[in-house]
């Protein structure tokens, strides 16, 4: 911090306590409270007293277990088929509604995976947060690298000195300065099963052999839909800060490169990439963050469905938290949400580290 | 072959423009699908999207889907309600926000350099992991108005201003911008013997023409763009919701297109006129947030 001029604590206090009070009250007293709510049954509206209940919103949301069945077998110790052929297998139910298994009590199936003939079937207290937990790391996970990787690109696109490139670099940035709703609520249009543009546009260059895919309503192409639209709203707004990026390594630098012979992938390499270390890390830990928010586009598009494939964490804090009136849910939500964005940031940040 | 390489360099400047034109396409024809799609009625717009005349004006073009949009919701108290939560919360924001940068920046007080500190680590919070908690604070939190003393903000426009007029990315870009001022023109002054308000007023945000612009640009777009979780929640009422939450009046069970996208176009056509005229200081405003990171 540089030097102040004089001491005067006085002027000083005055003039900053209107913004610190304000980020005091309504940014960092609600992070404190979400994490005193989530500890308790907080709920909107309530006529019972807020009791204390420890981790047991945590224990509802995050109750995972394991349990391994052994397919059927008949009367001669044979291994029972179904019409099929399939191998049969008690019922999940006969394990979590039993009493000689209260470890398993009230869980649901998440999903089984097979070894041999073993099923091991992962049961969650609430498949749904778990759901919505593997989707939002899932749309963490392919749109952060991509979506960083287009902007460089587009960057790289629009560094060149051509003529005319500012207007290429004004209409990439476009989308950005357009609502993220508005934008949901365009695509949705444009994903359509049956009228959608995007539809008609695959089947008009493949001259018809594309067959129209409902890509919102089809559990397998909800998701990557949703992705693909958010990296085309938000990849300008990275390539602007690659660009800023880029245009801080000295030119010198480039023809020493030049001088030398080096071929543009060394350039690249070698010049370009360790000038724009401080700009990844910036990137990275600006799309995490923005990605983990993810909300507006599931609440247009497809509000959690079909069958919960694009359920997220902010989508179920909201439905839990303002939808069911369940503060305390939808706080202990949070905090996960919270936790895991500052874990991502500072991994990110040590993995992108100087190294000296 | 030959007479091709010998123009190499003809050549690979058609590539170029090439591929810079393809990929603008991309970023280009679902927004100008938005606005020609708005001006057709909703049979012919189901048609023309199995070929190019989805991105013409092409067919019966009329105004009809804007006339009937405002019929369906009340379009214009919409925009009234977002304009004026935006343009107060900025300029709330750039006036505190840079006070705020200022004491940070210039005077010298206890605890100063540990309370900014704080105030950028408060970077690292989504807005999303606290909208849940502040619902229930600010559904309690006490105001007086002309009815005396009430208890509650929610249906308000002031639970829609007063959270969002502080935050840690204003006050951090004016912190740098300031950073950067010669600072013995703030000595001089108060060598002559200026108050910090004086110097605050006359000296400082004179010369802080561009962080004022980027600060207030980042923050407009992002009120009036991105307000929807928080209104969505706090506010149930017609009357004080903003423009993104009207969307739900088009969401139904044979969603009429044709008026969504004139909707749509409506909301965005005018952001997008200041984005061209002001496209420079638009991208400047983003890359600077990133450049000293």
């Amino acid at each position: 911090m540089s030097r102040k001029l004089t001491e005067n604590n006085g002027a000083g206090w005055a003039f900053a306590a209107p913004s610190i009070l304000l980020i005091g009250l309504f940014i960092i007293l609600p992070f404190f409270l979400a994490i005193g709510f989530s500890l308790t049954d907080q709920r909107l509206i309530s006529p019972n007293p807020t009791r204390y209940v420890g981790m047991e919103n945590y224990r509802d949301l995050l109750g995972l277990n394991v349990i391994r069945i052994e397919p059927e077998r008949d009367d001669s110790g044979l291994l029972a088929r179904d019409d099929d052929g399939a191998l049969e297998y008690p019922r999940v139910r006969s394990f979590t509604r039993s009493d000689d298994y209260p470890q398993y009590r009230g869980m649901r199936e998440w999903f089984r995976v097979h070894a041999g003939n073993t099923a091991y079937v992962v049961v969650a207290r609430d498949v749904v947060f778990m759901k919505a937990l593997t989707n939002t790391l899932i749309f963490v996970a392919v749109t952060a690298p991509v979506q960083a990787g287009l902007a460089l690109c587009l960057a790289l696109l629009i560094n060149q000195r051509l003529r005319g490139v500012n207007v290429f670099r004004a209409v990439f940035f476009m989308p950005v300065v357009v609502s993220i709703v508005v934008v949901s609520l365009l695509w949705r249009f444009i994903y359509d099963g049956n009228d959608g543009l995007l539809n008609s546009l695959l089947s008009g260059l493949t001259f018809g052999l594309f067959q129209p895919v409902d890509w919102l309503g089809n559990t397998q192409t909800a998701l990557g839909s949703i992705i693909a639209m958010s990296i085309w709203q938000a990849v300008g707004f990275h390539m602007v800060i690659w660009l800023a990026g880029l245009q801080t390594i000295p030119p010198t630098l480039y023809e020493a490169a030049a001088i030398e012979g080096s071929s543009k992938w060394q350039t690249f390499r070698y010049v370009t990439w360790p000038g724009l270390r401080n700009t990844a890390v910036l990137v990275l830990v600006v799309i995490t963050m923005q990605c983990f928010a993810v909300f507006a586009q599931i609440d247009v598009m497809t509000k959690g469905g079909p069958l919960d494939s694009t359920q997220t964490l902010v989508y179920q804090a909201v439905e839990r938290g303002y939808g069911r009136q369940d503060i305390s849910g939808g706080s202990a939500i949070s905090v996960v949400l919270f936790v895991l964005v500052l874990a991502i940031s500072l991994a990110q940040r040590y993995f992108t580290r100087e190294r000296n | 072959m030959a007479a091709i390489s010998g123009d190499n360099h003809g050549l690979r400047l058609v590539t170029r423009y090439l591929v810079l034109v393809l990929v603008a396409l991309v970023f280009l024809l679902p927004l100008l699908f938005m606005v020609m799609s708005s001006l057709k009625p909703d049979a012919q717009l189901l048609r023309d999207t199995s070929s190019l005349r989805a991105f013409l004006p092409v067919g019966d073009i009329s105004l009809q889907n804007y006339a009937d949009a405002f019929e369906r919701a009340p379009i214009g108290l919409f925009v009234f309600n977002s304009v004026m939560i935006t343009t107060l919360t900025v300029l709330a924001s750039l006036f505190l926000c840079s006070l705020g940068a200022f004491s940070f920046t210039f005077v010298r007080w206890r605890g100063n350099a540990l309370v900014l500190s704080i105030v950028l680590a408060t970077l690292i919070i989504p807005f999303e992991t606290i909208a849940i908690p502040l619902l229930l604070f600010v559904s309690r939190l006490p105001w007086v108005g002309v009815d005396g003393l009430t208890w509650g903000w929610l249906n308000t426009y002031r639970v829609q201003i007063i959270p969002w007029i502080a935050d840690a990315l204003t006050v951090f870009l004016f912190v740098q911008y300031f950073k950067d001022l010669p600072r013995e023109l703030i000595e001089a002054a108060r060598a002559e013997g200026a108050s910090w308000w004086q110097i605050y007023r006359r000296v400082v945000m004179p010369l802080s023409g561009p962080v004022i612009a980027t600060a207030a640009i980042l923050k407009a777009l992002k009120m009036y763009n991105e307000q929807y979780l928080w209104p969505l929640i706090v506010v149930q009422d017609e009357a004080h919701r903003p423009i993104m939450v009207g969307l739900g009046y088009f969401f139904q069970l044979n969603v009429p297109w044709g008026e969504v996208m004139a909707y749509l176009s409506m909301i965005t056509i005018p952001v997008l006129v200041f984005y061209l005229v002001l496209q420079r200081a638009f991208i400047a405003s983003i890359a600077s947030t990133g450049v000293k990171g």
